[in-house]
Parts: structure tokens; C-alpha cells; sequence
């Protein structure tokens, strides 16, 4: 380079700085554009026909993402335009879909924790007339811990036997047939409403083979709603779990049952108690079927393979189509606990999971 | 306690496909025997038709016959299980169980067989399996901590560790080493020196060096072509192999001119 004079030298060096360096947006621009848009709608609130809170912050976005992607492609160039055009988008279409979750879990919480007490958690709506205030919803509770238990404690294990199948068992060519078609029933399963099972189970238990009505009943609903849940779910695991370590135990001459119970199904363990858990809680709060099995009742059933059982959900519409001020306070109480039931199952299993499986140094 | 091997006209097939074709060749007990070739010419194949890990693959099978000591690893009323405890394997990559500490790893092999034994007994056992393997040292104090949280080359000795814990009788190799480090590589190199005096071993390498330096017998494969099975060029002991080939494809690929 010694040839070259000291003012081509700087030019060279120039052309190469704009050739790496890039224009770049302030730091104060986003909060900047933010409150900008703001008071751009909030202008258009008071002189055009937007209206409502709603209306307004929709407004105030879209004018963001106009005039930052605008000013961005005029400083940074398309390609940073592109990219925050889409971040925003994504941030903004995101708390667009926790909208509705917040709002739920707000209203259930305000309108319910009034009605909570220790009254309310220990007795049961017996002789307690919809008009009036009091009763409790225990005889719902004992009902769906019961029939939700007994559908877990059948449906879990029988899940992952499946998927225990699928995976490790119908890949020879003589039981892959049976594979496919279990594949294939498990698919159709998880589309089958929950209000035809429940007419199902109606129909096979109850008329057909002369079983009551009763909490078991609604178990066996539960069972086949959850049942495809689990099986996928497990399945997924079993698969992520990597062929080396099945490869490692059978060379060191574990026969293949044990290989899956102390290898394979401990290292999975974590996703198939999350599997299990987001089964379990999808069926917690079925109403239909439960309507055609357990009917209904007022008082407290302790046993699930006799008579009528009140469960949480079939109380929460109950006591809302009553349309009493007392009893849709009790509903939206029974609603409380309900939401507060599947998240206590959810952290216990978390809990468990967290102690079992892999082993991170 | 090591035993020989005995191959005769080993075909193996995956589903229609066949393979490796006519493979003859004896290990003698006590020895290190290297298995070479080009890749996809059939070593690991056939390495792993030795303890019936081949059958594992959906729809894979084997013709001809192994036998250990003159018994026939695939007569009809031989139980696969019972081969794999007898001939122990250790894999490319390494594979410690997960959810297992050090200690449960090395004892994976005896407590899942179904073995019952005393508390000394087995700490006698990991000791004894850990030192024969190199790792003693290096984690004796860890012995609880998971068996993951080890280095490449650490974790490759722990599962030859865990190989040898169950006392096979033949220890098979699938190129050990081609995933460490050169002073892992050569930690294991030493080993193998050491695990020859009480095992019979058979190596897969793609590493001519490797196979020079630590083999007693050195077998060739080759494909002949593309599609066609692999077959065994030559055997023969490897100062033999390595100076004086007597196949014209040996000593191409021996000297880097394919492969």
C-alpha cells in the first residue's frame, strides 16, 4: 500500500467503513414512537369516529408499526425494517392472545373469591334451595377428585402401555399392522366429541349392561377422552429418547422389558408426567359426558360405583342455569376451585418431575 | 476366560439388501484384532453380527455361522440376551445411561440382569471396573454425580468401564476413539494394551495408524462396488499387513491411495 498517497488511502478506508457500517435507529426512537402513536390516536379518538379503549390502542399500534418500520427502512435499510416490523408484530399479536387468558383467569378469580370460605369448601348444596345463599360445593369436589382419579389411575397406565407398544414393539414386520391400526384408532379418538362418549358410555354401560349411574361411570368417559391424550404425548417422549442408549443396554445384555423400564421410561419420565398432567387436566373440566353418567346431585356420594355424584363442572352449570344471584356466585366459585384444582395437579407434577429423570450435574 | 471367535461364511442382510457376503475369519482369545476398510464397506456390520446387536435393526438377519469357543451364537436355542452378556460392546459415540449416577452405571449392566449383591461387593465391583478402565482416579470422588456431566473422553472409559463390569468374555470396539480428542485417543489406546491381557478384543477403526499401533491381527474390507456387498480382502497378522500385503487392494488402501 506504500504507493498509494495518503488522500486514496483515506478514501479506500471510507469506502470500506460504508461498506461495513450500517445506519442505525436512536435509542430514544422506541419510546419515542411509542408515545407518539399514543397521542396520534388518542387525536384521532377525539376528531374521527374511533371509539373505546379498544378501538384506540388498536389504532396506536398500527400507527407504531407505519412509522417505525418507515423510519427504520429510511435510516437502517430494508432488511432491519423487516426485522422489527416482524418483532413488533410478534410482541404485539402476543399480548393480543394473552388477552383473553388474563381477562379469564381475572374475572373467575374477582368474581369467585368472594364466595370462598370454609363453609363453602365443606358441605354439599343438600336442602339448600338455589335462592338462597350458603351450600357448598364438597359434595362436587369429593365427585370430580373421584371420578377424575379413577379415569387417571386407568387411563395413565393404559396410555403408556400403548405408546410403550407403538414404539418399541410394532416396528417388526409382524406386529406392524397392529401398530398402524392402534395409530390409526388413537387418531380418530382424540376427534371423537366429548358429548358422544358420553352418550356412548350411556348407551353400553348404563342401558345396555345395566350399570348405574354413577361417578365410575363418568370415569369410563373420562378414560376414553383422555386415553388419546396420553398415548400421543408418551409416544412423542419414547421417541426423542435417542437409539444409543437402547443400543448401549441391550449390547451390555439387558433383556428389552427391562431396557424400557429402568432406561428408556426414566429418561422420559418429565414429558410423560406433563403428557399425563395436560390429560388429566383437559378431562377435569368436561361437562357433557359427565351430564349423560353421573347425572346429578345435591348431596355428598361417597361412592363412585353407586347412585348419582355431583362433580365441579356439572355443579358450575348447574348452579348457573339457576340464575339466582346466590347460586351464579356459587358457580363462579365452583369455578375458582375447579381452576385452582388443575393447577395444584400441574405443580405436583412438575414436583415430580423435577426429582426424577435425567440427572443434570 | 477370553475365547476365540470363529466366523464362517457370514452373509448379513438388511431386509432384502445384502450387505456383507462370505466373511471367514477366526479372533484368537487374548488378542486385539482390527477390522479396516473404506467406510460402507461393512465393518461395523460386521462387528456387530459378533454379539447379535445386527438382529436390534428392524428386519436384519444374518447367514452363515459364529461360533464362540465352538458354540454356535446363532443356533436356534441360543437366547440373544445371553450372547450380549458374554460378548460386551462399546459404541462410537458415547452413551452413558442418563438418569444414572457414575456408581449406577458402571453397576448397570449387574443390577439389571437381575443379580442381587451386597453393598461391598458392589463398590468393590466399581472400583475394580473403574481402575481397569482408567477412571478410577479421576472420579473417585464423584462417584454419585451423573454419569453425563464427564468429559468425551471420560465418559468413553466410564462405558468401557461399564462394559467390562459385567466380565464378558470378548470385548467389541465400534471405532472407540473417532469421537475424542488425540490424548483421549491415546488414553484408550493404552488401555486397550492393558484390557488384552484378560479379553479377547475386536476393533473397528477407520484409523490406519490406530490399527497398526495396537493390533495383534489386522482384516480388510472392501466393497467391490458400488451396491455390492462388502467382502474380506485379507487377514493376516499386522506387521505382515501393514509391510507386505499380498492383495493389490490392501495395499492401496493401506497407502492412502483410496479409502
Amino acid at each position: 500500500m506504500a504507493d498509494l498517497t495518503q488522500h486514496e488511502q483515506d478514501e479506500s478506508e471510507a469506502l470500506l467503513h460504508s461498506a461495513l457500517a450500517g445506519g442505525k435507529l436512536p435509542r430514544w426512537s422506541l419510546p419515542a414512537l411509542a408515545v407518539g402513536s399514543l397521542v396520534a390516536a388518542l387525536v384521532l379518538n377525539v376528531t374521527t369516529s374511533v371509539a373505546g379503549v379498544a378501538g384506540t390502542l388498536i389504532v396506536a399500534v398500527l400507527i407504531f408499526l407505519v412509522s417505525q418500520t418507515a423510519w427504520s427502512f429510511a435510516v437502517e435499510g430494508r432488511r432491519h425494517a423487516v426485522d422489527r416490523l416482524a418483532t413488533t408484530g410478534i410482541y404485539a399479536t402476543f399480548l393480543i392472545a394473552l388477552v383473553p387468558l388474563v381477562a379469564v383467569l381475572a374475572t373467575v378469580i374477582v368474581r369467585g373469591i368472594s364466595v370462598i370460605s370454609a363453609e363453602f369448601l365443606t358441605t354439599s348444596m343438600r336442602n339448600v334451595s338455589p335462592r338462597s345463599e350458603g351450600g357448598g360445593i364438597y359434595h362436587a369436589l369429593i365427585g370430580t377428585l373421584e371420578q377424575v382419579g379413577i379415569a387417571a389411575l386407568i387411563g395413565i397406565p393404559l396410555g403408556i402401555l400403548a405408546a410403550i407398544y407403538l414404539v418399541e414393539y410394532s416396528a417388526s414386520s409382524s406386529s406392524k399392522r397392529l401398530g398402524r391400526s392402534i395409530s390409526f384408532f388413537v387418531d380418530v379418538m382424540t376427534g371423537v366429541p366429548s358429548v358422544v362418549v358420553g352418550l356412548f358410555v350411556y348407551t353400553a354401560f348404563i342401558l345396555t349392561l345395566g350399570m348405574q349411574r354413577s361417578g365410575f361411570a363418568g370415569s369410563i368417559a373420562l378414560t376414553i377422552l383422555m386415553l388419546p391424550v396420553v398415548v400421543r404425548s408418551t409416544e412423542e417422549m419414547l421417541r426423542i429418547v435417542p437409539r444409543d442408549l437402547r443400543e448401549a443396554s441391550y449390547a451390555l445384555g439387558i433383556p428389552k422389558w427391562r431396557t424400557i423400564l429402568k432406561i428408556v421410561l426414566p429418561t422420559a419420565t418429565a414429558g410423560i408426567i406433563t403428557g399425563a398432567m395436560l390429560a388429566v387436566a383437559r378431562v377435569a373440566g368436561e361437562t357433557a359426558p359427565l351430564l349423560l353418567t353421573t347425572f346429578l346431585s345435591q348431596s355428598i356420594n361417597t361412592n363412585p360405583f353407586q347412585g348419582p355424584q355431583a362433580s365441579l363442572p356439572i355443579f358450575i352449570w348447574d348452579q348457573f342455569t339457576s340464575s339466582t344471584d346466590a347460586s351464579v356466585n356459587r358457580a363462579w366459585g365452583g369455578a375458582l376451585v375447579l381452576i385452582v384444582l388443575v393447577m395444584v395437579l400441574y405443580l405436583t407434577a412438575k414436583i415430580i418431575s423435577r426429582f426424577t429423570g435425567v440427572k443434570k450435574s | 476366560m477370553a475365547k476365540r471367535i470363529d466366523v464362517t461364511d457370514l452373509d448379513v442382510f438388511y431386509g432384502s439388501f445384502k450387505a456383507v457376503e462370505g466373511v471367514t475369519f477366526a479372533v484368537e482369545p487374548r488378542s486385539v484384532t482390527a477390522l479396516i476398510g473404506p467406510s460402507g464397506c461393512g465393518k461395523s456390520t460386521v462387528l456387530r453380527t459378533l454379539n447379535r446387536m445386527h438382529e436390534v435393526i428392524p428386519g436384519a438377519y444374518t447367514e452363515g455361522k459364529v461360533l464362540l469357543d465352538g458354540e454356535d451364537i446363532y443356533g436356534s436355542d441360543v437366547d440373544p440376551v445371553n450372547v450380549r452378556r458374554t460378548i460386551g460392546m462399546v459404541f462410537q459415540r458415547p452413551n452413558p445411561f442418563p438418569t444414572m449416577s457414575i456408581k449406577d452405571n458402571v453397576l448397570a449392566g449387574l443390577k439389571l440382569e437381575g443379580g442381587r449383591r451386597s453393598k461391598s461387593d458392589q463398590s468393590d465391583i466399581v472400583e475394580r471396573s473403574l481402575r481397569g478402565a482408567n477412571l478410577w482416579e479421576e472420579v473417585k470422588d464423584r462417584l454419585d454425580r451423573p454419569g453425563a456431566g464427564l468429559s468425551g473422553g471420560q465418559q468413553q472409559r466410564l462405558c468401557i468401564a461399564r462394559a467390562i463390569a459385567v466380565e464378558p468374555q470378548v470385548l467389541l470396539m465400534d471405532e472407540p476413539c473417532s469421537a475424542l480428542d488425540p490424548i483421549s485417543t491415546l488414553a484408550i489406546e493404552d488401555l486397550i494394551e492393558e484390557l488384552k491381557e484378560r479379553f479377547t478384543i475386536v476393533i473397528v477403526t477407520h484409523n490406519m495408524q490406530q490399527a497398526a499401533r495396537v493390533s495383534d491381527t489386522t482384516a480388510f474390507f472392501n466393497l467391490a462396488g458400488v451396491g455390492k456387498p462388502g467382502k474380506l480382502v485379507e487377514i493376516a497378522s499386522t506387521p505382515v499387513m501393514f509391510s507386505t500385503p499380498t492383495q493389490q487392494a490392501t495395499e492401496d488402501y493401506i497407502s492412502g491411495r483410496f479409502g
